[in-house]
């Protein structure tokens, strides 16, 4: 039977992690929805995989809970047909071979021997899957993690930073794995530090920093606001054109000149201006900022605002 | 090879059920013997239970002309039979800490834990296999080990003792049940410590470290104490013989299991609680 698309989600409320005095994750809520593929964003450390850890019930949260399909995962009947996951520390052990490491896995839910040879066959490792999986390299190992997620054909793969070790060749048949996936209907939560490899794969992205949400929003839009906010206008009449477009938020460099370098004004506004003052303009074009540099921008001053909001409660109480 | 760059979508695959304890322990027994590890270490114990008694049996007819009264006295055909179990015990529980602290060394416990994410199941079902596959492989050398040795002391009429003879069916077969309680007990200090170091030089210390320091006491404290140690306890299970400072095989053995359940017990209650 195929579940409720609407019940295929992983939800966190609230969830915090302490370890020691550590605070890794710090009041995380969230919803991963089916259909899309939802990237999980934050520079290493920031606790993404700890997020992972708490949502299979490995760790137990200090704060706060989080759902798979409406249960905690420990409460699932069949963990493995709900939820796959690559975890990105191995969890294979060195001295058994990947075909014995998959079975043994499959055996805990009676899946057949059948499926195992199938999933071997899927991620490429047929020619190897009697070896012993200490010999394997990276990107081997990687490909026997998402075998092992895969295992149970669940309803959510959860994967973190599934391409590394991975050649270009794996890197491009995981995104089309992930997209394929979500096409099926399937929830898609895949976790990264690229956010190149985010913006080609994600449609949704949850991003977090020091164990905190610091955006939960489209990738189109994300990647619009972090890179839209400066345009390159060439104009014959710039100097009018400078001049209309002046205001308090609005700083216009000239780099050439017919050439202006416009900050805090949407692309659309400024050919707005322009066509209302009847001007000519010979290029409109916002410029994109690296994304990774973007990302750190954003990062950056979330983690330092929300810190020093922290110290005026504590200064205050 | 299947070509990296095709992409090749997931096949559904029926959604056969739930984690059940049975599958649990189908999985264990995959896991089990699957590593070499495992048939090394039962291997060694074969070994060491059918090739010790019989090297000591040839050795004690070789030299029996030569030996005096009281080293002739010394002698017990059960002994020398059942010698090999002392020393294959500690390849069964070096296997059985592996069987645990194996999964956290290489991170396979994770693996474990997602599938079967109640936690339980995975240490019943290790516990359970790992026992049932110790017992089954060491009685049949076990049993080896006290007709070759007979045999090889046939023509030393002191030294013969019957299968039947009260106490000798028990103590033969005690050999390999003492051997599985020793892998149990060895597996729940693995899944406590979860560090295979730690788990066998923990196991080493409570076997072999702190009985002969027993001995520094007082005789009356060691004699107070001594019978109430797990290695001790356990032991009267293949003993024929029991002196006035031992206990009886039943009380003995049924002290060495109840040492085994409370180490299970708090494995299992550390298991379910601690981060993996």
């Amino acid at each position: 039977m195929e579940q409720l698309p609407s019940t295929r989600v992983i939800e966190a409320r609230d969830l915090s992690k302490d370890y020691g005095d550590k605070r890794a994750v710090d009041g995380l809520s969230f919803t991963v929805r089916p259909g899309i593929v939802t990237g999980f964003l934050g520079p290493n450390g920031s606790g993404k995989s700890t997020t992972m850890r708490l949502i299979l019930g490995l760790d137990a949260p200090t704060a706060g809970d989080v759902s798979v399909n409406g249960k905690s995962y420990r409460d699932l009947a069949a963990p493995l047909h709900e939820v796959g996951a690559l975890l990105e520390a191995r969890s294979v052990h060195t001295g058994r071979s990947a075909y014995n490491h998959l079975l043994a896995l499959a055996q805990t839910h009676g899946i057949p021997r059948r499926r195992v040879d199938e999933l071997i066959d899927l991620v490429g490792l047929h020619d190897v899957a009697r070896k012993r999986a200490g010999k394997f390299s990276l990107g081997m190992g990687q490909r026997l993690g998402i075998a092992s997620a895969l295992l149970g054909d669940p309803s959510t793969v959860m994967l973190d930073e599934p391409v590394n070790g991975l050649d270009p060749e794996g890197i491009h048949w995981m995104r089309n794995l992930l997209r394929g996936l979500a096409a099926e209907g399937r929830t898609v939560f895949v976790s990264s530090h690229l956010m190149s490899e985010m913006a080609l794969t994600a449609d949704h992205l949850i991003v977090i920093g020091r164990g905190r949400k610091i955006a939960d929003t489209s990738t189109d839009e994300f990647l619009s606001r972090a890179s839209g906010s400066v345009v390159r206008v060439r104009s014959p009449q710039s100097g009018r054109l400078e001049a209309l477009l002046a205001g308090p938020e609005v700083t216009v460099t000239r780099l050439e000149a017919d050439l202006l370098e416009v900050r805090g004004l949407e692309a659309s506004r400024i050919g707005e201006v322009a066509s209302q003052g009847s001007l000519t303009l010979h290029e409109l074009t916002p410029q994109l900022v690296s994304l990774e540099e973007a990302f750190m921008n954003l990062t950056r001053d979330d983690v330092e605002f929300k810190a020093a909001e922290v110290d005026r409660t504590e200064a205050a109480a | 090879m299947n070509s990296n760059a095709a992409v090749q979508l997931l096949p559904r695959e029926a959604h056969t059920g739930r984690v059940t304890q049975a599958r649990v322990a189908v999985s264990e027994w995959t896991k089990l013997h699957s590593l070499r590890s495992t048939r090394w270490s039962l291997l060694a114990a074969v070994l060491l239970t059918i090739g010790l008694p019989v090297l000591f049996a040839a050795v004690t007819s070789s030299h029996w002309g030569s030996m005096s009264a009281d080293e002739r006295a010394g002698r017990h055909p059960l002994d020398i039979a059942l010698a090999g179990v002392n020393v294959s015990q500690l390849a069964i529980a070096v296997l059985g800490v592996l069987v645990i602290t194996g999964e956290y060394a290489t991170g396979m416990i994770r693996a474990s834990f997602t599938a079967v994410p109640k936690r339980l199941p995975v240490l019943w079902a290790k516990t359970a296999v790992f026992a049932a596959v110790t017992f089954l492989i060491t009685l049949p050398p076990v049993l080896a080990a006290f007709f070759a040795s007979q045999a090889i002391l046939a023509r030393h009429d002191i030294l013969q003792i019957s299968f039947t003879h009260p106490g000798v069916t028990r103590s033969v077969v005690g050999g390999a049940v003492y051997l599985m309680l020793v892998g149990i007990f060895a597996l729940a200090i693995g899944a406590i410590l979860r560090n295979t170091a730690g788990g066998i030089a923990t196991f080493a210390g409570i076997f072999f470290v702190i009985p002969p320091l027993m001995n520094i006491l007082p005789t009356s404290w060691n004699n107070a104490i001594t019978p109430y140690l797990p290695s001790e306890a356990g032991r009267q299970i293949f003993s024929l013989t029991h002196d006035s400072h031992s206990l009886a095989p039943w009380p003995g053995g049924l002290l060495f299991v109840g040492y085994c359940a409370l180490a299970l017990a708090i494995a299992a209650v550390l298991l379910v609680r601690r981060d993996t």
